[in-house]
């Protein structure tokens, strides 16, 4: 079987099209990059999706964080404790022992109908814990930069007569926005490492529907050289995480586009901090 | 364990639950504590060394010593340190066996690699088959504190190199103006200044370490991970103590168990950093000199 018919038999094999089996015997280097590049189509899917949602989420508990009412500020609280300090991988097991008791047929909840079946599937029950976790993550880098908005830039806004939502909107956000912006990036890419565990961690890979670590121990299993399988797995990692670092770095520029270019902040690729 | 227990079915309530916490199987769960412990005891001070010498390499002035430690800690950096936790114990076993297997039985004609297989001769095996549970157990535990210890000692080398170029450079140019040789220098002005910029990088280095533990569940060592799984799964009648699924359970005692564990760090962290601040040329150790 030549490489490109390869290609298009397992290209979309971690979504469902293709054929059933995998390759099970005489297993070749192109099946390997085929489907494990198959599989990095969950992990941009979870990192993405996660990442849109927790952006919002993220800015909302920050903010709720840095409210002097305790009824706001103790909930954000108690939720950045609770996500930072337990790790991912039991988050994912107890979330998943947690759907799974749920009632099948859904809750019903003022009249509607909650659906719970595809919460114990990875691509909703995963996702949301996903969501949750970076959420509480940025929210914590937003807090810190919120914090740390220059006291002349609320002078400013204040001189101008801005006052709520207007002065957040154009003064604190973005700012908040700007010095968060390099350990934000940092979180990004913790995040996209984090989307390998999800199928490790209680959510079954459901008709063998896995991301890239999924089908790399697969073949690790089935071949028993790891020296294949792993290597290709971080190499498309490390070409994702180039990408990302790329997207990032061009909203950086936008973001501080006001800024004489030698007073620009650049990303730091080696933050002292990591998560 | 406790005399009334022998005959499971008549209790109930407290007394059931207690004699059902305390069975052969929950003691081995509550060792497996000692177990994670243990890791982060072995784990950190290791990958404290092996961050150590990676940060001092990747400053070398030797051009490939200085690729090789650049690239040490790019690597871990850019790819999950899941991929390396699965990687490096296969890898590391396999390699043990083929330079066991070299040495051992240099007869050996036929190749290791057949097909799908790894064959090595019998002498070469780790640990030999003839070898009791314990050590299987153990040898396992070993190829986990390797693979940590590769992932966290990069990480590591990534805060010390940083804490390395944060010392400020008058420092080091005093101790040149004193007439130290480089390696003087090094040793009694940059390493003992360089821990207080260190520490919040370190910190958060612990912490990323204790909430990686539950990782060993993958590497196959039975941890709290694989003990909350198996005594949470459903029992039906046929044990002495039947009960439906308490995996939920289970993994809250676990969560519950990480927050505190955390928790307690920060604290203990927060100290050390008030401790390590007194008569530094930093910020926090000028106020301390001030409020003295």
């Amino acid at each position: 079987m030549s490489c490109l018919q390869t290609i298009s038999d397992y290209a979309f094999r971690s979504i469902g099209y293709g054929p059933r089996l995998l390759p099970k015997s005489d297993i070749t280097l192109c099946e390997q990059v085929t489907l494990i590049g198959s599989g990095m189509l969950w992990n941009i899917y979870f990192g993405v999706l996660a990442l849109a949602f927790g952006f919002v989420f993220a800015t909302l508990l920050a903010v709720a964080k840095n409210t002097p009412n305790p009824w706001l500020r103790k909930p954000a609280e108690w939720f950045m404790f609770l996500f930072r300090g337990s790790p991912l991988f039991i988050q994912f097991f107890l979330a998943y022992e947690l759907f799974v008791q749920l009632p099948k047929a859904g809750i019903e909840l003022f009249g509607m109908t909650l659906e719970t079946g595809n919460l114990t599937r990875a691509w909703a029950g995963a996702l949301i814990v996903l969501f949750l976790n970076t959420s509480a993550y940025s929210a914590e880098i937003f807090y810190g930069a919120l914090r740390s908005v220059p006291k002349g830039d609320m002078e400013a806004a204040d001189a101008y007569g801005m006052v709520g939502w207007t002065r957040f909107r154009r003064v604190t956000w973005p700012t908040m926005l700007r010095l968060a912006w390099p350990s934000y990036t940092n979180e990004a890419i913790f995040l996209f490492h984090a989307t390998a565990l999800v199928f490790f961690s209680g959510f079954p890979a459901w008709q063998q529907k896995g991301d890239a670590l999924y089908y790399a121990s697969y073949f690790a299993e089935k071949t028993f050289n790891p020296f294949v399988p792993y290597p290709i797995v971080a190499g498309y990692f490390v070409v994702l995480i180039v990408i990302v670092i790329g997207i990032f770095n061009i909203i950086n520029t936008r973001l501080n586009r006001h800024l004489p270019i030698e007073r620009r902040p650049r990303l730091r690729f080696k933050p002292q901090i990591i998560r | 364990m406790f005399a009334s227990c022998t005959d499971p079915s008549t209790l109930d309530g407290l007394n059931w639950l207690a004699c059902y916490l305390t069975t052969g199987k929950h003691v081995l769960f509550y060792k497996s504590f000692i177990v994670v412990l243990t890791l982060l005891a072995v784990t950190a001070p290791i990958a404290l060394g092996v961050g150590f010498l990676g940060a001092i390499a990747a400053r070398s002035k030797v051009a490939p010593v200085r690729w090789f430690g650049t690239l040490y800690t790019s690597m871990v950096r850019g790819v999950p340190d899941i991929v390396f936790f699965l990687f490096v114990p296969l890898a590391m076993d396999q390699g043990f066996e083929w330079t066991r297997h070299k040495i051992l039985c240099p007869d050996w004609s036929e190749p290791i690699r057949q097909g799908n297989d790894f064959l090595v001769c019998s002498a070469a095996k780790l640990p030999l088959g003839s070898a009791p549970q314990t050590t299987h157990e153990i040898y396992g535990f070993i190829l986990a504190v390797i693979a940590f210890s590769i992932v966290f000692g990069a990480f590591a080398a990534n805060v010390l190199s940083g804490a390395m170029s944060a010392v400020p450079r008058a420092q080091m140019e005093t101790a040149e103006a004193y007439g130290m040789s480089p390696r003087q220098s090094f040793w009694r002005i940059l390493v003992p200044q360089m821990w207080i910029y260190a520490l919040p990088g370190l910190s958060n280095l612990w912490m990323i370490l204790i909430k990686a533990t539950p990782l060993l569940f993958l590497l196959g060592v039975e941890d709290i991970v694989y003990w909350a799984r198996e005594l949470g799964g459903a029992k039906t009648s046929h044990f002495d103590y039947p009960h439906p699924d308490w995996r939920l359970w289970y993994f809250l005692g676990l969560l519950v168990f990480y927050l505190a564990f955390t928790k307690i760090s920060e604290i203990v962290l927060d100290r050390l950093t008030i401790r390590l601040s007194r008569g530094q040329a930093t910020v926090a150790g000028e106020q301390m000199r001030k409020a003295a």
